[in-house]
């Protein structure tokens, strides 16, 4: 479905930030890419719908290269959702829900329809909270909106850079638990960036680690545990297991 | 006092559609060119230096200059137009008043767009690219809505500037609340400056009031406040211009130079104009050669001026062959060169003349030009904005070889003040002005005659010269009005108590021709 081939991307003549990626997510995969911060994820996340362009490599989508049409419309077949959301501040929850079928020319009873089926979807049911402006919401409403934004125009492919990130650590498992529910039930392409190993274990279908620009390892969960290809995947996946047993001796001793 | 207010108030529907008018074309007309060249310079990096820094030159030029700038660079430019396209067009008023206060309105507009476009959070301008739209649509569904409170309050400050500035156009001919300033400023009228103040201020006090609620409106995302805020605009627009609109056919316009006794000739003139039936404008407080430039480009269509200035300024003539001959080959160079009809005189002279405190003069034994000449060195004279640059100076210094100490420039009504307080020895006087007798002071007469004779004579364009009806409803001001009277009818408008409106004292000379 989605296809990475030698993707590089280099700013100026300092070294490259994406190196010679390879990377492939079928259809239907969960996919989420992880690695310390400034190992080059958002770039290469961002080289797939074309907010960032490649110096090197290409991107295929179902055996297309992305860079054969306009951006634009790759884009809008696309959803993206970002850390810090980016809802419209000017604009209310149904206009920035219903944005993309608008860019595409949906008509008003359609946009408004599919906008009260994703209310639903992302569990904004609250039938006054649709009129209301970005500013107006909590953070995980806010980011329920961003997700039911960028799936509005039915995408095959979500884009997700650490669409959880800011927010506090219930409301971001309930709300990673209800997008992996909504990835199983539209059958989407997932590709999403995040720190937390943690998370990764228990959203992936498969896990790629970056470091420096590089892909070191490409593999499910189970796989990753069993066989990491080197030291630092190792000590990555120790992570969530060390602070579980943290967490288990500091609740013994109190 | 009364009087002088009502005066005010009968001018008001004209004065205020005038500037109106004149200052939302320039508001409207700068934002269209302001708003795209900033979009521009806010995608273009390299536009935004060099687009901010012409506009912030343009606003260092002071407000009049800037006015007064466009006038002859329209002369030019229609001089060319004609020559090749077959067409000129009016270089004075409306155009280079809108052109002027245009390039003024920029600074903020451009200034602000800019600085609320770049200020946007980059992360929202990602999400508006992630969600699939063009940079156009990112540009107007986004960033401009999401600027537009910073946007308009560039706006806002850009048209307080404009209507205030628009009180400058006066003197380039182009009617606006300035009338009432100029005018009250020549005459001494201070109700009559006020007025125009006044009426200028709350102008823009309100545009001022509307528009920070339509910024409000943009800010808060309230829609009442837009359409409150724009709704009022269009009020205040609509109700101003209204009166413009009764004007039809062709109408006579009268222009005047900056002085008292041209207005009261001004309103003289269109009083017997109008009671001929004619549809009479007004063009005041004109510049010497921007009103005779205005005639022979047949932006005004009459106007007073006096022999000697033309012979002077126009015909470049320094020689003096008497007041008849000077009169006589006045009229034949302007109907050959330039088609103008030279009516005739209206019976006095208002020549440049030097004029000292009489107890002064009389201490200092100082009866002619001649005998001021040995004293010259030690005095300051005082001039009005033109003379020191005007031939007849040069003549008058060279005939008599005057080296005064120093040269100081004043508007007409401060240069008396400046002469009986002390603050110059001598000042360049105009004959038939009120003051002299008022003051008390001493015109030194020319032995040598290096100034020419100054009648005032009433001047018909090229496009009017052959209207016989126009031509009958003045003649009869020809010859009718002598030098005593004429100071007299000055003297109403320019004494300090007691004032009269240079419209009231016209009806009182025009009652005294009749008779
Ligand atoms: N426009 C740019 N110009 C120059 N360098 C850039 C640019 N964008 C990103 N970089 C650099 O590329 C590297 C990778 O950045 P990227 O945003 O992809 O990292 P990341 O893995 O997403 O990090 P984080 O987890 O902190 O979000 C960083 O060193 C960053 O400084
Ligand atoms: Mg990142």
């Amino acid at each position: 479905m989605i296809q990475l081939e030698n993707l590089t991307k280099q700013y100026g003549g300092r070294a490259p930030v994406v190196r010679g990626v390879n990377l492939h997510a079928a259809a239907g995969e969960f996919l989420v890419l992880i690695g310390e911060s400034g190992s080059g994820k958002t770039t290469t996340l961002n080289m797939i719908n074309r907010l960032t362009e490649p110096t090197n490599g290409r991107v295929l989508i179902g055996g297309e290269d992305v860079r054969a049409g306009d951006a634009v419309s790759v884009r809008r077949q696309m959803g993206f959702v970002f850390q810090e959301v980016g809802l419209f501040p000017h604009m209310t929850v149904a206009e920035n829900i219903g944005i993309t079928p608008r860019l595409l020319g949906w008509p008003a009873d359609r946009i408004g329809a599919r906008v009260h089926e994703l209310l639903a979807l992302v569990r904004l049911e609250n039938a006054e909270i649709a009129k209301r402006f970005p500013a107006q919401l909590s953070g995980g409403q806010r980011q329920r909106a961003g997700l039911a934004r960028a799936l509005a125009a039915r995408p095959k492919i979500m884009l997700m850079d650490e669409p959880f990130g800011a927010l506090d650590a219930l409301i971001r498992d309930e709300l990673a638990a209800d997008y992996r529910a909504i990835h199983n039930k539209l059958g989407l392409t997932t590709i999403l960036v995040t720190h937390d190993m943690t998370e990764a274990f228990l959203l992936a279908d498969r896990i790629a680690v970056m470091r420096d620009g590089e892909l070191l390892q490409v593999a499910t969960p189970k796989e990753l545990a069993a066989e990491p290809a080197n030291d630092f995947v190792k000590r990555l996946i120790e992570i969530p297991r060390q602070r579980a047993e943290k967490l288990a001796r500091a609740m013994q001793s109190a | 006092m009364s009087a002088l207010f009502s005066a005010g108030f009968a001018n008001l529907p004209d004065y205020l559609g005038q500037h109106v008018l004149l200052s939302v074309s320039a508001i409207l007309l700068g934002l269209l060119i302001s708003l795209p060249l900033a979009i521009a310079a806010y995608r273009v990096a390299w536009l935004r230096g060099p687009s901010l820094a012409v506009a912030s030159v343009v606003q260092t030029i002071p407000g009049l200059a800037l006015l007064a700038l466009f006038y002859p660079l329209l002369i030019i430019v229609s001089a060319f137009t004609a020559e090749t396209f077959g067409f000129g067009f009016r270089a004075l008023g409306f155009l280079p008043a809108l052109l002027a206060l245009t390039l003024y309105s920029m600074l903020p507009v451009l200034r602000n767009t800019i600085t609320g476009l770049a200020g946007l959070d980059p992360a929202i301008i990602r999400a508006a690219r992630a969600t699939g739209m063009t940079p156009w649509q990112s540009l107007t569904m986004v960033e401009l809505p999401l600027a537009a409170p910073i946007i308009m309050a560039g706006i806002r400050t850009a048209a307080v500037w404009v209507i205030g500035t628009a009180t400058l156009s006066t003197p380039i001919g182009q009617t606006s609340l300035g009338n009432y300033i100029f005018t009250g400023l020549q005459t001494e009228n201070w109700v009559l400056v006020l007025f125009g103040c006044i009426s200028a201020a709350l102008l823009a006090l309100m545009i001022d009031r509307l528009l920070a609620l339509a910024e409000d409106g943009f800010a808060k995302r309230t829609r009442w406040r837009l359409w409150a805020a724009f709704g009022g605009i269009v009020v205040i627009v609509g109700v101003s211009l209204f009166p413009l609109f009764g004007h039809a056919g062709e109408t006579i316009t009268i222009g005047t130079k900056s002085f008292d006794e041209q207005y009261i000739l001004g309103s003289l003139m269109q009083d017997r104009l109008r009671a001929a039936g004619f549809a009479t404008a007004r063009r005041d407080g004109l510049g010497s050669t921007v009103a005779f430039h205005a005639l022979t480009n047949g932006d005004i269509d009459i106007y007073v001026d006096y022999s000697g200035t033309i012979w002077a300024n126009e015909m470049k003539r320094t020689d003096q062959p008497g007041r008849a001959a000077v009169m006589a080959q006045m009229t034949a160079y302007l109907q050959k060169k330039y088609g103008v009809l030279a009516l005739g005189s209206l019976g006095f002279e208002n020549a440049y003349a030097i004029a000292m405190r009489r107890a002064n003069a009389d201490q200092l034994h100082i009866d002619t030009l001649a005998d001021l000449a040995a004293h010259a060195g030690n005095m300051t004279i005082g001039g009005d904005y033109e003379i020191f640059s005007r031939p007849e100076w040069r003549a008058v210094t060279k005939t008599y070889g005057f080296h005064f100490a120093k040269q100081r420039q004043y508007q007409s009504d401060f240069l008396y003040r400046a002469l009986a307080s002390g603050d110059v020895d001598a000042i360049t006087a105009f004959s038939s002005d009120g003051r002299i007798a008022q003051y008390d002071l001493k015109l030194l007469p020319d032995p040598k005659s290096a100034l020419p004779p100054y009648d005032a004579v009433v001047l018909i364009s090229a496009k009017h010269a052959h209207d016989q009806k126009l031509i009958a409803a003045l003649k009869p001001l020809i010859g009718a009005i002598d030098l005593r009277t004429m100071q007299q009818a000055n003297l109403m408008v320019d004494r300090q108590t007691d004032k009269l409106t240079p419209e009231t004292v016209a009806r009182w000379l025009d009652a005294k021709i009749t008779h």
